[in-house]
């Protein structure tokens, strides 16, 4: 990763000057190569810029798809702000988003951590990946049987062993701390086999010197490991914080939201509003929230966890 | 020389390449084409029929077949979605302009379409204009007439509410399937509806619950299963029959009324009582059967004793092993006899349809005695048509299975209809979280009060 950087500055200063004289119009080559590049910019245009700038549209609209959409103002703003279930859907993702991202960052690492030092077996690398091998959906219905309140095996084991059983789905305490942890399930190996590519970045000889001053196991951890991850281990924060802002699928077989309000995140309020109430307009809106909270959270990350730097150099 | 020989050839190459864009845009469009041909010469009409019940399409496949022979040149493709998939589908489809020509129409979505202009009423068109309503049940073709006074829909089939059980069940407790029978209900003691739930439930250690000792918290078979809060279905099998038998109606009109009464206390007393069950140890927690409870599976695997459920699941009962099922009629209520609710389905023509007249010719025919006596031989549903609900009656009793719980209630009129108002998705929206938090139990039940004033808010808007 931080070896590849200066290469592609210098093969920048080494194109050759006349390229960039001629421009997209000079040549003949340049108008053939915009063909080229058409299709990609079509699609960018087509299925990128255009459905968010659509979305934005609509957010300020009262549309229920079989009518044309009515222009209303801030109408559908100003009754998010005033709606007690927003303000509970931002709520409950951020705790997802917490335990979710927190857990699996500790369990990824420790996970990445213990594989570079104990093995270097790419069985063990193969075999931990494999939850994410497994469909979102397909996990969380495994889980949701599992966890079952009376049928599922989880709660027989808890039987067995004499505690009472948990409504690990079911319960409005329990609910949003077994989705997250299915995510987390799903996403530990994928993410601990990002970290480890991040260490195996970090130069050995600083551990042999670390070993010849004597350091212990927790101290090159401190000291070496975690200084040295940090872009890689700010990359894999903010790549993994937006797909939790993002869970749907997770809640959307098992809990469908609830119980009550409990598990209804931002994306299941959005497609409640959108596909069940047929209010795109207000759907809309809460999909501009959605980007305008997802953007702040990116941008604060970013700053906080300097992921363009290295401390490398 | 070579520069001019290199840009020839390179021109070349792209006019090559140009040909084999433009070339295959023409392909691609000529295919597009042939793929858009009119059907053959035989067919005047294609009508493309919606349904969301995969157990009908046989019997709407025979319909179909029927009025094929009868109608030569219209030809009727039947298509079936899952019900959670079908409305999406539907006004998906609707949107693109590329829906179904006739559709299976349910009370709550309706009323919606209706507003939107998508659905053509059946006076506008020559085959459905003398429609007779008197011809169906009583009561089920008035539930298709818009706010306008037009008729929105063919009546199709009715369902009401029954409870289901097992014999053995009701031998282990000493008790006969003459024990069911003429049963008392009251918001305040649960009458001897409440005593048989009692008897039926049986805790760990085999104590009955109206036995000493009987442990609520260690519950082996429970009276009364569980088919969740309701807040998605008006409550229809879970306490509409126990709440519409206290006299309680759910709005100010059989048809589109504009206030609702959940702020009635009757209506707060039955769900007090029903919901209370289960500290009882009498009816499963929201705990233990989670957000899609299946009556049908806690019956069939002895986990409850009584499962209250509408008549189109009779077959699903049916198919349940090692059970000896029985029917009984709901129990009595304050007002002095059992009322179910009485929901009706419908057929209704899009407004996006080629074939317009082609369509209402088919409804005509799905809603005559010829295709519902058909339906009803299949025995799955109850015909909305008198023959077709015998043809039904019959095909169930082939099996053995005495479903007179459910038609009785239609024959005496002790039915409360299926509350069609404008808003019914965002009503639902609002009914479900409160519902599920008073099954919890971490809202009370006069919490009612509000959603009812904020219902009643929207409708009036």
């Amino acid at each position: 990763m931080t070896t590849s950087a200066p290469r592609i500055r210098a093969a920048r200063i080494e194109a050759p000057p006349g390229k960039t004289r001629r421009g997209w119009t000079g040549g003949d080559d340049s108008r053939l190569a915009f063909l080229f590049v058409l299709p990609a910019a079509i699609g960018l245009l087509a299925f990128y810029f255009w459905p968010l700038l659509r979305g934005m549209w609509l957010s300020f609209t009262s549309w229920d798809l079989l009518s044309a959409a009515e222009f209303i103002g801030f109408d559908n703003y100003t009754r998010m702000f005033a709606d007690p279930v927003f303000w509970n859907a931002i709520r409950v993702t951020l705790v997802f988003v917490v335990l979710n991202i927190g857990i699996q960052t500790v369990v990824a690492l420790t996970l990445a951590v213990l594989m570079q030092r104990l093995t270097q077996s790419t069985l063990v690398r193969s075999l931990i990946l494999t939850p994410y091998l497994v469909s979102n959906v397909v996990a969380a219905l495994v889980f949701f049987w599992i966890l079952d309140f009376q049928l599922g095996i989880g709660n027989q084991v808890l039987e067995w062993m004499g505690l009472d059983r948990i409504g690990f789905f079911t319960s409005e305490s329990w609910a949003i701390l077994t989705v997250a942890l299915v995510n987390v399930w799903r996403h530990m190996g994928y993410t601990a086999l990002l970290i480890f590519a991040g260490l195996q970045a970090i130069p050995s000889n600083l551990y042999e010197a670390a070993r010849v001053d004597g350091a212990s196991e927790v101290r090159m951890f401190s000291s070496i490991t975690m200084p040295l991850l940090r872009p890689i281990l700010g990359l894999v924060l903010i790549i993994s914080v937006i797909g939790s802002f993002q869970v749907f699928d997770t809640i959307s077989v098992t809990t469908g939201g609830g119980p009550i309000n409990a598990t209804r995140v931002l994306q299941v309020y959005i497609y409640d509003n959108a596909f069940a109430q047929f209010d795109f307009g207000y759907a809309s809106a809460l999909s501009v929230a959605m980007l305008a909270i997802l953007m702040i959270v990116t941008f604060i990350q970013y700053r906080i966890t300097r992921a363009g730097q290295t401390d490398l150099n | 020389m070579t520069t001019s020989t290199s840009r020839s050839r390179r021109q070349g190459r792209r006019r090559a390449m140009w040909r084999t864009i433009v070339g295959s845009a023409i392909a691609v469009g000529l295919i597009g084409a042939t793929g858009c041909a009119t059907p053959t010469a035989s067919t005047d009409a294609t009508l493309d029929y919606w349904v969301w019940e995969s157990l009908q399409v046989p019997a709407y496949q025979k319909c179909a077949t029927g009025f094929e022979a009868e109608n030569p040149g219209i030809e009727v493709r039947l298509t079936q979605y899952g019900w959670g998939d079908y409305w999406q589908k539907l006004t998906a489809s609707l949107v693109a302009g590329a829906g179904p020509d006739v559709f299976a129409d349910h009370l709550t979505k309706y009323p919606e379409f209706v507003t939107r202009g998508v659905l053509l009423p059946l006076d506008s068109l020559e085959a459905t204009r003398d429609f007779d309503g008197s011809g169906f049940q009583e009561g089920l073709a008035d539930l298709w007439v818009g706010q306008d006074g037009l008729q929105y829909g063919m009546p199709k089939d009715f369902d009401t509410v029954a409870l289901f059980y097992d014999e053995g069940t009701l031998e282990d407790a000493g008790m006969t399937p003459a024990d069911l029978e003429d049963l008392q209900w009251n918001p305040e003691d649960g009458g001897t509806f409440e005593d048989v739930i009692a008897r039926l439930s049986v805790d760990e250690n085999g104590v009955r619950g109206d036995e000493e000792g009987f442990d609520p918290g260690n519950v082996d078979v429970y009276g009364l299963a569980s088919g969740g809060a309701g807040g998605d279905g008006n409550g229809q099998t879970q306490w509409a029959w126990l709440a519409a038998a206290t006299g309680w109606e759910y709005t100010n009109a059989d048809v589109w009324g504009d206030e609702y009464y959940f702020d009635d206390p009757r209506f707060q007393a039955t769900l007090a009582w029903l919901f209370g069950l289960v500290d009882k140890g009498f009816m499963p927690s929201y705990q233990s059967v989670g957000t899609s409870p299946d009556p049908v599976q806690q019956l069939g695997s002895g986990q409850a004793a009584l499962s209250p459920n509408g008549s189109w699941t009779i077959s699903a009962y049916g198919r349940l092993e090692g059970i000896d099922l029985g029917i009984a009629q709901v129990p009595a209520g304050p007002i002095g006899h059992p009322v179910s609710m009485y929901n009706g389905l419908g057929d209704s023509i899009s407004a996006q349809t080629d074939y317009p007249e082609e369509a209402a010719k088919f409804v005509a025919y799905l809603g005559s005695d010829a295709c519902q006596i058909m339906v009803g031989e299949e025995g799955v549903v109850f015909p909305a048509r008198p023959a077709g609900t015998e043809a039904a009656v019959a095909a169930f009793e082939s099996r053995g299975l005495d479903v007179s719980p459910f038609t009785d209630l239609v024959d005496d009129g002790y039915t409360v209809l299926f509350p069609v108002t404008t808003n019914g998705a965002e009503i639902l929206s609002i009914m479900v979280p409160v519902l599920e938090a008073i099954y919890i139990g971490s809202e009370d039940v006069s919490r009612m009060t509000e959603v009812n004033a904020r219902i009643n808010s929207i409708l009036q808007e």
